[in-house]
């Protein structure tokens, strides 16, 4: 049981997918000016990485180590997530227009999100069974949103802030990614076991 | 290597078949953007865009055939309202902003033909034929295109004046130093 | 012994009420005119109902009132009116309003005054009466009277109070209202007692005025039986504490919501100066034309007068021998006053002060610094907003944020701007969103009226459209009918009346289409022509030796003309006269 709340707290805060692994930046840097579509975006972003997580072990363990065919992994994986992308955005176009206009062209990058193709790798790395690999998954993902929504945040109150000419936009909102990145540096050392 | 194939040409049939399955299930009709992005418009009606009214512009828009800064009566306030709205950059309006104006009619001139009365979009002005016209200034929306058809151009512009009742408190601006 | 309850936040200033209480209520002489402004209450604007040259008498209407919320105006002295037009208004921007000028004569005659029995009258009757009498709240909102005084119907009236606790420094026209006139603000506030029939009446008085406080109990111990449910409540000095959600809190405990009435749990509140002119209106038949004035600030002789609304305002400072470096008036009280613009302003029913101000009294502001977010803005609010946030907001003018912050709960009171350590003026910044997101909603209703109306006509010409083109098949329809009989009929008579017969019918068609345009072409053509003509041939004939009646008329027109189309006249390409 603890193996599992480790599993989660490393992978939300410990090894931030986004501010420590530095994985998945254009969903951050892109979706990030307005908290509504921050939300949209990290819950998109979860169910993706999750039910995909669990499906790529799923393939790899019954589908392609049985079959030795582990140099197919990378497109396997890409073709599930894309197939599950495109589930979402058709159900986000049905449920919310407003959301499908306003994050555009992010919604079908999920696909090509390193983050989204990362962690199911990493989860296979580290060798994890079904279970845990979920975890990781969706804590890899709790962890995406949770920055996601605190990056936002910070943007829109940057939004009325008195920001220099040349550092508006792209350029001050990487200064504070860089920040926060420093500021999640400071849960090393917390996901101690063993 | 058979087997590679086997398994990649299933996993394309499986997704493919439940995609195919999902798109037909979650099929929109309609695009309710447009209705969005017609509240953000003036409702001038008065052309200026290009399109004839602000429900043909709205509905460029949504399509992505028209840009945002097309309509002056909005402003710069409404080019920043739109891109809010759609996530497109804000751009410098294509046309000067004119302060607000609405028209009024030099009585003595009016012959009653009622030209302008079928011309006004918004139905501002009131008048029959060999009637005096007048414009109703709280309905009118200064589209301007009431001028043109005039055959005495007796219609004029004239800016809205500051009343008490429609004066605004201005942005505080602090004194720091005094120019020399 | 009431248990009094607290608000949050609220500040200290100093009182500086010392000054203005040691001579008693001195009656303001006549002044050189009266300019009396229409609208001086919340709601409508209303009608002037005398004209240029009329002869008025002391309380005569001279305004009615337009709609239910709204309140009359009446004349303050005897006299002739020699203006009715926009002068300079009591207002921060500078800007004119509708005034009616009367000229005094001297003699300061009354109306035919009616006293009035209201235990007689229906409580439709008397909230009529105090309409017509021009009563408003005369502690600084001036919101008609008599529409805060029909109780709600699902929640019965518990308390009512009155306000007399003058909590802004300066000002001290309430104490000594209180002071010398206390019987007949009880009365008054019987009268809203009897309307609004509530369980009890509190009067809330500030600690630093033992002497009205005294003076009122007199005041209700000396009325007797009648005012039993009266009692006088001594409030903690507290700016705002006079304000009327925070004294409704103070007194009775209960917080009311921005989005309720305060008749919604039970409570209302009134000015002292109101329930006084209330008595006035209904016991003397006077209608509200003066209100007591403190004059005071850089002044040798600072007191308060009772003035008549209208009294230009550099006049009535003058009665307290301002210093010699004063160098404005602020009206109102130094936390939400404003400094008059154009100083010929006249006196209206919400001014309780003049402040005489001077760069020594009131030194200018240093420049604002940024904001450090110390937090003790929100500690001063008597509201209990977030100042800092909704600055933040309305600087980066972003109105729906500030909305969010709930900035229309912010009553101006001024103790955010007051403990701010970095000098900001966030009061200023909040009237600036307040009127931003006002213009907008009003720009909103506008376009939403404009496509109604737009659909509308599209609406409409489609309709007449359909309508021609049925009208035209019809006819069409019984042409070819008429046709196909006179055919029928030709066939049985003779042959060469048959084609004459047909062809006179055929005819009249094609040309009945035609010439309604041509003859409308035709008609246009003619008028303009002669407007053409018109506009050339007016030459400014014979305008030397024109009776006096005609020039009148001219100077009218004239007159009219410039109103409607600004101070520049719009002449024509040939420059003649445009009459």
């Amino acid at each position: 049981m603890s193996h599992y709340i480790f599993i989660l707290i490393g992978t939300v805060l410990v090894n931030n997918v986004v501010l420590v692994r530095i994985l998945g930046l254009c969903p951050f840097m892109g979706v990030s000016k307005k908290l509504e579509t921050a939300y949209g975006m990290g819950a998109a972003t979860t169910f993706v990485l999750t039910v995909g997580t669990g499906s790529s072990w799923i393939i790899d363990h019954y589908l392609l180590m049985p079959f030795d065919l582990m140099y197919l992994r990378i497109i396997a994986f890409i073709v599930t997530i894309a197939a599950f992308v495109q589930l979402t955005e058709l159900v986000i176009q049905k449920t919310s227009p407003m959301m499908h206009q306003t994050l555009g062209i992010y919604l079908p990058l999920i696909t090509t999100n390193c983050a989204v193709l990362g962690v199911p790798l990493l989860a296979l790395g580290a060798k994890y069974d079904f279970v845990e690999s979920l975890l990781f998954g969706a804590g890899s993902s709790v962890g995406f949103s949770l920055a996601l929504i605190l990056f936002a945040g910070i943007r829109e109150r940057i939004e009325g802030a008195d920001v220099p000419t040349y550092f508006k936009g792209t350029a001050i909102a990487l200064v504070t990614g860089g920040l926060m990145s420093l500021a999640f540096m400071g849960f090393a050392g917390l996901d101690k076991y063993q | 290597m058979i087997s590679a194939l086997a398994i990649m040409a299933l996993g394309a049939i499986i997704l493919g078949a439940a995609l195919g399955f999902a798109s037909i299930k979650f099929k929109v009709y309609g695009n309710p953007l447009v209705e969005k992005i017609e509240g953000l418009l003036p409702q001038t009606q008065c052309g200026q865009c290009g399109y004839p009214g602000c429900h043909p512009y709205a509905e460029a828009i949504a399509k992505g055939e028209a840009d945002i800064n097309l309509c002056p009566p909005g402003g710069e306030e409404g080019v920043r309202k739109l891109a809010d709205l759609l996530g497109r950059e804000v751009k410098a309006l294509n046309a000067e902003e004119k302060p607000k104006q609405v028209a009024i009619i030099d009585e003595n001139t009016c012959i009653g033909c009622t030209l302008c009365i079928q011309a006004c979009p918004v139905d501002a002005i009131v008048g029959a034929a060999k009637q005096m016209h007048t414009i109703i200034a709280k309905q009118c929306t200064g589209c301007e295109l009431c001028l043109p058809p005039c055959p005495v151009e007796c219609i004029a512009m004239v800016a809205i004046p500051e009343t008490v009742d429609n004066w605004k408190w201005k942005y505080p601006v602090t004194e720091i130093r005094k120019a020399a | 012994m009431l248990q009094l309850f607290k608000f949050k936040g609220g500040v200290k200033p100093a009182t500086n009420k010392v000054q203005s209480v040691t001579l008693p209520i001195a009656v303001a002489p006549l002044p050189t005119r009266l300019a009396v402004p229409l609208h001086q209450s919340i709601g409508g604007m209303p009608r002037p109902i005398v004209e240029v040259g009329d002869k008025v008498l002391k309380g005569q209407k001279i305004g009615e009132a337009d709609g239910w919320i709204s309140a009359a105006v009446h004349a303050p002295t005897s006299g002739t009116v020699i203006e009715i037009g926009l002068y300079p208004a009591a207002h921060p921007s500078g800007l004119t309003a509708a005034t009616v000028v009367i000229e005094p004569d001297g003699q300061d005659r009354w109306i035919d005054r009616q006293p009035v029995d209201y235990a007689t009258l229906e409580p439709e009757a008397v909230r009529e009466l105090l309409r017509e009498a021009g009563v408003v709240g005369l502690g600084g909102a001036v919101f008609p009277t008599h529409g805060k005084l029909t109780a709600s119907k699902t929640v019965p009236m518990e308390e009512m109070v009155v306000n007399g606790a003058e909590c802004e420094p300066y000002i001290t026209c309430d104490d000594l209202l209180m002071r010398e006139r206390a019987e007949e603000v009880v009365r008054g506030a019987g009268i809203f007692r009897d309307l609004l029939r509530p369980k009890k009446v509190l009067i809330g008085i500030e600690d630093n005025k033992p002497e009205a406080a005294a003076a009122m109990r007199a005041a209700i111990t000396a009325l007797g039986d009648a005012f039993r449910e009266f009692e006088v409540v001594v409030v903690p000095t507290r700016y705002p504490a006079g304000g009327a959600k925070q004294l409704i809190r103070v007194l009775t405990g209960k917080e009311v919501p921005a989005s309720k009435r305060s008749t919604d749990l039970g409570v209302q509140c009134f000015n002292v100066a109101t329930a006084y002119t209330a008595w006035r209106a209904i016991a003397h038949g006077e209608p509200v034309i003066s209100r007591l004035v403190t004059v005071t600030g850089n002044v040798d002789q600072p007191r308060n007068y009772e003035v008549l609304i209208g009294t230009p305002m550099d006049e009535l400072l003058r009665l307290g021998q301002p210093k010699a470096d004063t160098d404005g008036i602020i009206m109102g009280g130094p936390m939400m006053g404003f400094l008059v613009p154009d100083q010929a302003a006249p006196v209206v029913k919400a001014t309780n002060c003049l402040i005489a101000h001077s760069p020594e009294l009131f030194p200018p502001k240093p420049p604002e610094m940024p904001c450090i977010r110390c937090g003790e803005c929100a500690r001063a609010c008597p509201h209990e907003l977030q100042p800092f946030e909704m600055y933040w907001f309305s600087r980066a003018k972003n109105f729906g944020k500030t909305q969010e912050y709930a900035i229309f709960d912010c009553i101006e009171c001024g103790c955010c701007s007051y403990v701010c350590p970095s000098r900001i003026p966030l009061v200023q910044y909040f009237r600036f969103a307040k009127s931003e997101i006002w213009t907008r909603e009003r720009e909103k209703e506008a376009a939403e009226g404009a496509k109604n109306r737009f659909e509308f006509k599209q609406l409409r010409e489609e309709r007449e459209k359909a309508e021609k083109a049925e009208k035209l098949a019809k006819a069409a329809a019984a042409q070819a009918a008429k046709k196909a009989a006179e055919a029928l009929a030709a066939a049985s008579a003779p042959a060469e009346t048959a084609a004459p017969a047909s062809a006179l019918v055929a005819a009249p068609a094609p040309d009945a289409t035609s010439t309604p345009d041509a003859v409308k072409k035709a008609t246009i053509e003619a008028a303009m022509e002669r407007a053409r003509a018109q506009r050339a041939a007016v030459q400014p004939k014979n305008i030397d030796h024109l009776p006096p009646a005609v020039e009148k008329e001219i100077a009218e027109i004239d007159a009219r003309h410039t109103q409607v189309f600004g101070t520049a006249d719009t002449a024509p390409a040939d420059g003649e006269k445009n009459n």
